[in-house]
């Protein structure tokens, strides 16, 4: 089984955002940048499965992203995957989700031995949107599950059963392999990458893959379109309301009908 | 715009490489995830988090420098970093890492037989082994050449006779580091936890460090063998070099707890509402707080090139000896000023700053009192040892 895990590097969910003034983007200056912690538990499970079988002959990790993105690919060697690509260009554009999908399908398309599983989070925590995982599943032709928090995969190694939470409940699937898994948070817990680890990693071969070999589909770049980045509106003051409890209430009422209009 | 929040103000995260910064960050997380939400809870409770020891191990941690026995090789700046990430979460746990580290593994690698080697820094690297450093005594630290603990020879063994005091993971060792008088002078010993005649005691009522182990040791006719003494080992330089490793340390750590107690008392001022403006507003606070960060950002650099200088292996003792007294002194001064700054709340546990404070009273005193960093600064300008 040969296990391909997609990692992107993304601002630290502890740092502090803040917007360039023109609006067209977040200021990178100085931003703690991390690997996406719903990849990393793709990465983890990754690791685990080769962990728990004997049939995982490689795992490969791969990164879209500038040069910096590289630290996100060492994470990914050091936890435990054997080789990297880094889909490293300019044009590469991180906010089109769709873009991106079609520019990863190519790369995965170019590996002869092929991969039976694949592995992102269930969204990124820069863009929220979710659209990669799938997108990604329909360039490749194959099936893929959403926001998985159970995993059995066959003794065979050709099939799997998946279980995720759905309104109310839980939804088991069973699906063949070759397939794409996007993760939910709970499957697994990310070990941390250990110093040595991290040194080694160093060593291990990435291919790094340009505008050269990957197209640029253009019709896609119009599939999502950045138009602006602002910092949320700050919190308008609170309204304390004061007075007897009777009083109290039927004030609330009145502002809730006359002011916020809510009921 | 200068980064006032980490803080970093003068960027000295573009001068680390990839590595140092790759390790920095690792470790930085660590602390986040397994260290804070605890920490205060040992520390009111006097209590050593044993897991930490564990997973500090796995992280590569212990001996993080050392190439061999599965460590990590790491540069000295990649060290000291990590001992500053280390002390962003509390001085008794970077304490555990550098006794661990700096006066146990160190001085095994460096003076052990390949026997001991072999036997003990695996087991030490993985945390399956515990080790402490015994020089100070119950008379005092400062002089270590007037120590009454004594080795006799006897046969192919040694009879150890002494106490020591002020021992970090004294009593949780499975070997303790023992620095003693010999006819031929001063000598180590590996001392391992089931000598006949070798007992400990922890220290109690400690206000500092208390979620690090304090411990005394007695050695009443200990037989030692020959092979558990460091072969290579002789004179009191042998210690003390390994305090010149520990003291690098504690001049990154300190920065550590310096920035956490900065980034406290800075949130902290600019959310307060004081006479109707945030505290931060106020020309008073805004004086005490780029204080701080200009303590702060002297310590970095000084820490920064005294690791480089380090790594180039042109280190003199006495530059670690002015970052030493520097930077703890810069940390102890900020985290009491922060406390201030937070009030009444400062007082409670909650609050980093006061934890820190109380810690750094000890990181002052250990590895050499701030008076004794002077002295050796004092001598290496005039030639004169004024002690």
């Amino acid at each position: 089984m040969r296990i391909l895990t997609i990692v992107k590097q993304v601002p630290d969910s502890n740092a502090t955002i803040k917007v360039k003034p023109d609006e067209s983007g977040i200021d990178s200056a100085g931003l703690k940048l991390v690997p996406d912690p719903f990849d990393e538990f793709g990465i983890e499970l990754a690791v685990q499965l080769r962990e728990k079988r004997g049939d995982v002959e490689e795992i490969v990790a791969l990164t879209v992203g500038p040069d910096k993105a590289a630290e996100a690919l060492r994470v990914a060697l050091a936890m435990g995957a054997d080789k990297g690509m880094h889909l490293n260009d300019g044009a590469f554009d991180l906010t089109n989700e769709l873009l991106l999908a079609s520019i990863v399908a190519q790369a995965i398309k170019r590996d002869e031995a092929g991969f039976d599983l694949l592995l992102c989070g269930k969204y990124n925590i820069d863009l929220d949107s979710g659209a990669f995982g799938p997108a990604l599943a329909e360039y490749l032709d194959i099936p893929h599950v959403g926001a998985v928090t159970g995993l059995d995969v066959s003794e065979d190694g050709k099939s799997f059963e998946a279980r995720r939470r759905i309104e109310g409940a839980e939804e088991v699937v069973e699906c063949g392999l070759p397939a794409l898994l996007t993760i939910e948070k709970g499957l697994v817990e990310p070990r941390y990458p250990s110093l040595p680890n991290l040194m080694k990693a160093k060593k291990k071969p990435v291919d790094v893959l340009t505008s050269a070999e990957l197209q640029t589909d253009e019709s896609l770049q119009v599939a999502t379109q950045f138009q602006s980045v602002a910092p949320p509106a700050p919190k308008p003051d609170c309204k304390f309301v004061e007075g007897e409890p009777e009083d109290m209430v039927k004030e609330l009422v009145r502002l809730l009908r006359e002011e916020a209009k809510v009921v | 715009m200068p980064n006032t929040q980490s803080p970093d103000f003068f960027d000295i995260n573009s001068l680390l490489s990839e590595d140092e910064r790759q390790v920095r960050d690792t470790v930085a997380r660590f602390v986040d995830d397994r260290v804070l939400p605890i920490i205060s809870d040992c520390f009111e409770n006097e209590k050593f988090p044993m897991e930490l020891a564990t997973e500090m191990a796995e992280l590569g941690l212990l001996g993080p420098t050392i190439q061999d026995f599965g460590c990590a090789g790491l540069n000295q700046v990649a060290y000291g970093l990590i001992m500053q990430e280390l002390e962003q979460g509390d001085s008794g746990v970077r304490s555990f890492a550098s006794v661990q580290s700096s006066l146990v593994m160190y001085p095994i690698n460096r003076w052990g037989s390949d026997e001991q080697k072999q036997r003990w820094m695996p087991a030490l690297a993985k945390a399956e082994a515990i080790g402490c450093f015994g020089l100070t005594e119950p008379d005092g630290g400062s002089d270590p050449g007037t120590m009454k603990t004594i080795a006799k020879k006897d046969g192919n063994d040694w009879i150890l006779n002494g106490a020591k005091m002020w021992i970090t993971n004294g009593s949780i060792a499975d070997v303790s580091v023992v620095w003693a008088n010999t006819d031929q002078g001063i000598r180590g010993f590996l001392v391992e936890k089931d000598t006949k005649g070798y007992t400990t005691r922890d220290i109690p009522h400690k206000f500092s460090l208390r979620a690090s182990i304090t411990s005394e040791l007695f050695f009443d006719n200990c037989r030692i063998p020959d092979t558990n003494r460091l072969p290579t080992a002789e004179g009191l330089s042998s210690p003390l070099s390994c305090l010149t490793q520990a003291r690098f340390g504690i001049a990154w750590g300190a920065i550590g707890a310096a920035m956490a107690c900065y980034r406290e008392a800075s949130e902290f001022a600019s959310e307060r509402i004081l006479f109707g403006k945030p505290l931060s507003h106020k020309q008073q606070v805004q004086v005490r707080l780029a204080d701080m960060l200009r303590r702060i950002t002297t310590g970095q650099l000084l820490a920064l090139q005294l690791g480089r200088l380090k790594d180039e292996g042109r280190i003199h003792h006495s530059q670690v000896s002015l970052a030493k007294w520097n930077n703890v002194r810069m940390a102890l001064d900020i985290a009491r000023d922060a406390r201030d700054l937070l009030g009444a709340g400062g007082i409670s546990v909650e609050c980093c700053p006061i934890r820190h404070a109380m810690n750094l009273e000890s990181v002052i005193t250990y590895e050499g009192t701030e008076t004794i960093h002077q002295l050796i600064v004092g001598r290496e300008i005039t030639g004169v040892a004024a002690f």
